[in-house]
Parts: C-alpha cells; sequence; structure tokens
C-alpha cells in the first residue's frame, strides 16, 4: 500500500492509522454521547442502534489499519 | 417445566452426539504428536484464519454470556449493553498487543502467559504469581459454563434435584472431559465451527421471528420501564452510571485477553498475521452479542416471566431462566432443540479451552519449574492432560454441590484478579523497565485491593471512588489495576537502586515481538 519498506522495524512501531483505535475507544467509552432514546431506527433506541452500528464502524477500522500497516 | 420436553430432547442428543464424535476423530484433523505440549495444548500452533475466527469466538463469547447477558437486559435494562462497548474495544487490544506477544511467544515456544513473563523478567516468583492467578481465575469461569449447561438441560423439561436431574451434566461433562484428554486443542476447535454454527442459525432467526410475532421492535421497547431502557442520567457531584458503564468495559476488555483461554485461542494461531485479520474479523461476533443482549427486552415485552408454565424454571434459575423460556415460547419445539444444543455446545467448548489452558500453566510455570525440572515430552504431555481433567473435576463437584451464586461471585472476584497481571504480561510486551520485583508487589498490593473494594460493595461490580465531595462509581478491576500499575511504577526505581535488579535476565529481545 505505501511505497516505504515494510522492514521489520518499521512494523513494530507506531502508524498514524492507530489514531483510528483511538477514536474507536473514545467513542465507545463514552456514554454521553449515545444515552439517548431519540432518533429511533426502526423502533430501535440510539443508545441501541448507535452501539451496534459502532461495532461495524470500528470492524471497518481495524480493517482499515490491517491494510495500511500490513504492507 | 414437570413435563420432559421429548422433541427438544430427542434433538439436543443427536447433535451432542454428532460433537462427541467430532471431538474424538479432532484428534487426527491436522495430525500431530499429542505426547508434544504444544500439539495437545496448542494445537500445534497451527490454525488458520477462519479456525482461530471460530476458536476465539467461541472462547469469548460463551454459553454463560448467552445466558446472562440477555438476562441482565431482561433485569437490569440498559447497562448490560456495556458487552457491546467491551467486545469492540478489545480487538484493537488484540490487534496491537496481542500480535506482539504471539510473536514472542512462538519464537521462544513460550505456551502461556507465566512462561512469557518468566523468560522477560527472568522472576520464578512473578510467573508463579502470573500463573497461580491465571488457574485460580479460571476455575469459576469453568463453573459458570456449566451453569449454562444446567439452564438449558433444565428448559428441556429435567429439573428437580437427585441424581436423575444431575445426570444430563454428568454425561455432558463426562464427553467434554473425554474428547479434550484425547485430542486436545483440537477438539474444541472443531467442536467451535459447529457451535458458531448454530448460534449464528439461532439468533439470526430469533431476532428476525420473535420482533414480527411481537408487533415489531417499536411495540417491543415501548413495553420496556423508561428506568431500563437507557442509563441513568448522573445527579450532581457524581458520575453515576455513566463512569461505571464505561467503566465495566474497559474494565472486562482489559481482564479478557489476560485469561489464560484467551491466550490459549491466541497463541494456536499459525502467524502474527492471522491474529490481526482476526481483530477486523471477530466483530462479527460483537454484532451478534448486542443482538442477543436485546433478547432480554424481548422477553420483557414478550411477558413469557409470567406465564405459569415457567414459573418453576424462574423460580430455579432467577432471570438466567429469561432467554430459554423465550425460546420455548417463540420457535416449535425442534428449534428450541437447535437452540438449547447450540447453547449448551456453547458451554462445552470454552470449557474444554480453559481447562487445557489451566493444565498448561500448570504443567509448564508450576510442574516443570518447581517439582520435575527435566520431564520428557510424554511425561509432560501426561501432566497436563490429567490436569485438566482434574480441573474439571473440580469445576463440576463445585456446580453440583455449592450455589450457584458462588461460581457467579467468584468468577466477579476473577476478573479483578486476573486483570492485576496486566503490568508484567500486556505492559511486558512493550517494555521491561519495570522492576520484577516491584511488580509482584504491585500484583499483592492490587489483588488485595480489588478483593477487598468488591467485598465493601457486597460483591457487586462498581466501587463509588470517592474524591472530595465527588463520586466516581467504577468497576473495581479498574481501580485496583490502576493501584497496581502505580505501585509498581514507584517500586521500581526503589527497588533498582537497592540492586535487585542484577538479577534481572531477559531472554528476550526487541526483534522477538516483531517477526
Amino acid at each position: 500500500m505505501n511505497a516505504t519498506n515494510a522492514t521489520e522495524k518499521k512494523r513494530g512501531g507506531w502508524s498514524w492509522w492507530y489514531l483510528l483505535f483511538v477514536l474507536q475507544f473514545a467513542v465507545a467509552l463514552w456514554p454521553p454521547l449515545y444515552n439517548r432514546a431519540e432518533p429511533y431506527l426502526f423502533g430501535i433506541p440510539f443508545f441501541y442502534w448507535f452501539q451496534l452500528a459502532w461495532v461495524i464502524v470500528s470492524a471497518v477500522f481495524t480493517a482499515i489499519v490491517y491494510f495500511a500497516v500490513e504492507e | 417445566m414437570a413435563e420432559v420436553n421429548w422433541v427438544a430432547l430427542t434433538i439436543f442428543g443427536l447433535l451432542f452426539g454428532f460433537i462427541t464424535w467430532l471431538g474424538f476423530a479432532a484428534a487426527h484433523w491436522r495430525k500431530g504428536d499429542l505426547d508434544l505440549l504444544h500439539e495437545w495444548g496448542l494445537g500445534g500452533r497451527r490454525f488458520g484464519t477462519v479456525i482461530t475466527w471460530f476458536l476465539v469466538g467461541g472462547d469469548v463469547y460463551t454459553a454463560y454470556t448467552f445466558i446472562a447477558i440477555p438476562a441482565l437486559a431482561f433485569g437490569a435494562g440498559a447497562v448490560a449493553f456495556f458487552a457491546v462497548p467491551y467486545t469492540i474495544i478489545i480487538y484493537p487490544l488484540m490487534f496491537l498487543i496481542f500480535r506482539r506477544l504471539w510473536n514472542v511467544c512462538s519464537k521462544h515456544g513460550y505456551i502461556t502467559a507465566g512462561a512469557f513473563v518468566k523468560g522477560r523478567f527472568g522472576n520464578r516468583w512473578l510467573a508463579l504469581a502470573v500463573t497461580i492467578t491465571g488457574i485460580v481465575a479460571t476455575m469459576p469461569y469453568i463453573a459458570l459454563q456449566l451453569v449454562g449447561l444446567q439452564v438449558v438441560i433444565g428448559a428441556l423439561g429435567i429439573s428437580g434435584s437427585g441424581l436423575m436431574a444431575d445426570l444430563p451434566l454428568f454425561i455432558a461433562f463426562v464427553i467434554l472431559a473425554a474428547f479434550t484428554y484425547s485430542s486436545g486443542l483440537r477438539a474444541p476447535a472443531s467442536i467451535a465451527i459447529v457451535k458458531d454454527i448454530l448460534i449464528y442459525i439461532t439468533a439470526i432467526a430469533a431476532v428476525i421471528i420473535i420482533p414480527y410475532e411481537l408487533g415489531g421492535f417499536g411495540k417491543i421497547f415501548s413495553a420496556v420501564p423508561a428506568q431500563k431502557l437507557l442509563l441513568a442520567a448522573p445527579g450532581p457531584h457524581t458520575t453515576g452510571s455513566y463512569s461505571g458503564y464505561a467503566t465495566l468495559a474497559l474494565g472486562s476488555a482489559l481482564a479478557l485477553f489476560l485469561y489464560p483461554h484467551s491466550l490459549t485461542g491466541i497463541l494456536s494461531a499459525s502467524s502474527g498475521r492471522v491474529i490481526r485479520r482476526n481483530a477486523a474479523m471477530l466483530p462479527g461476533y460483537t454484532f451478534m452479542l448486542g443482538l442477543l443482549a436485546l433478547f432480554g427486552f424481548f422477553v420483557i415485552a414478550s411477558g413469557v416471566d409470567k406465564l405459569p408454565e415457567y414459573a418453576a424454571g424462574f423460580k430455579q434459575f432467577g432471570n438466567n431462566f429469561a432467554v430459554p423460556a423465550l425460546l420455548l415460547h417463540s420457535f416449535p419445539a425442534w428449534f428450541a432443540g437447535v437452540a438449547f444444543a447450540a447453547i449448551g455446545i456453547g458451554a462445552l467448548v470454552p470449557a474444554a479451552i480453559m481447562s487445557i489452558a489451566a493444565a498448561n500453566l500448570y504443567t509448564r510455570n508450576i510442574h516443570r519449574e518447581f517439582i520435575n525440572k527435566t520431564p520428557t515430552d510424554k511425561q509432560e504431555s501426561h501432566v497436563a492432560k490429567l490436569t485438566s481433567l482434574i480441573v474439571k473435576v473440580g469445576a463440576l463437584v463445585f456446580i453440583l454441590f455449592v450455589p450457584t451464586q458462588y461460581a457467579v461471585q467468584l468468577q466477579l472476584l476473577g476478573g479483578i484478579w486476573i486483570i492485576q497481571t496486566l503490568p508484567p504480561v500486556m505492559l511486558g510486551a512493550y517494555t521491561r523497565w519495570f522492576n520484577s520485583w516491584a511488580l509482584l508487589v504491585g500484583w499483592a498490593v492490587g489483588t488485595f485491593a480489588g478483593t477487598w473494594m468488591a467485598i465493601a460493595v457486597k460483591l457487586t461490580n462498581t466501587y463509588p471512588l470517592h474524591i472530595g465531595s465527588y463520586t466516581i462509581p467504577g468497576y473495581s478491576a479498574v481501580y485496583s489495576v490502576i493501584l497496581n500499575l502505580a505501585v509498581a511504577a514507584i517500586l521500581t526505581p526503589v527497588f533498582n537502586a537497592m540492586g535487585t535488579s542484577k538479577t534481572r535476565v531477559d531472554e528476550t529481545v526487541a526483534a522477538d515481538y516483531h517477526v
């Protein structure tokens, strides 16, 4: 995916892509953000559908990081 | 309840028969010499992306989870959904930290956290602390899996007390013990595939059919009392349920991969890349767990808890009977049998992995370290097989003779204890800055403080931490591990200055962590 050589050292180090993980953590662990009933989706309160949606977003983030740092 | 549900019982029995055969046949799968501990106890580290997905999924999302999380939603409401953020944040941890641990463990042939700590810090007493914590925290976890099994057996109509009522649990246990003994980790790995297919079928069918029967999600949620629908907004001078919810998710996530059985699942992967791929794929289970948590609300909306035919079940198993009652009420008997088999098999998979993990720990880090330092390969795997049996007998005796409530409470304490191994194991994957004796003192202080906090709040999860006039309720495991870390960090320079650092040997080098 990127031009730099994926040397051993590089792969073990920090990548800016990991910021996606920080975002994933921050949202999941901040209940004031989603502790509300409105808006409903198919009759499901926001609290529930948002967290379920965040599961999918998080999985996509992890996949992005995987493809970005692995080669 | 008094009537045996023969249709469901037959389906349940057939599926159990199938996995019994599969468990024994698994010994020949990707054949290895089962007299070698890493073959028996880690499946020869040969599991690829798909098998690891099923294995870790079967490990993390256990029968007890499928019973207890909806039961919590049914009884307490929104707080049960902490399972979702919890199982969201475990995967970045897996991606970053456990990939490193896999690398170093594979390089040096470590099969347990205790072995890694011994190699990293060169302190056998710290390794012993990590090992004993792992075994002690795992035991009640195995017992809880048997509780999950007990609930579905009860739901099949086999109830009451005495030998006949306990017989099915005993049979399931013998099956579990026998295939684990003969096939090692290959057995739960192959059975996990069957279990997960059954669980997915059940979950998807239930989440489509039950809301349809009940008139849609709108109707279901309008039946949920307002105080259960959302977390209570915090009052003045407290972070209230918000900090409780977030720390419960965080603490559970940090604890999860420290459990020996999780590490066993991860270490059996064939490469670090398999682990990273799985970090992106395992959230599939989290999504399903979220859907299953909603079952608690289906129960409220359907009112099965008020139907006379399920009264005895609720009386015997409490809220844990909510999901079985819902399944019996909503589905034809044959499908209820499939669903119960899914939950029942879902108990055997993690129970098998847990007993193998405990056996690996005992064999490598206690027996080999303190009793027989030079075992032959055959002796070593024999000790492990025997230990896995003893661990399971212990769990069975516990479940048959001790009130279930104690298993639940011990499991809660187990979470607090296991998280105390975070500094040497998870931080150890990144740094050996800490002095090993400082880590040992930190572990002791954290274990003691966490246990004390849990007892102070009568063995519930959340401890109200007072800072001035402000109250921050939080999961005792999180508070106690912070204390543990602080102690270890403060004592490290002190102990180093006293000269104990000379005894520190690190077998690992930086390159071992990112092969």
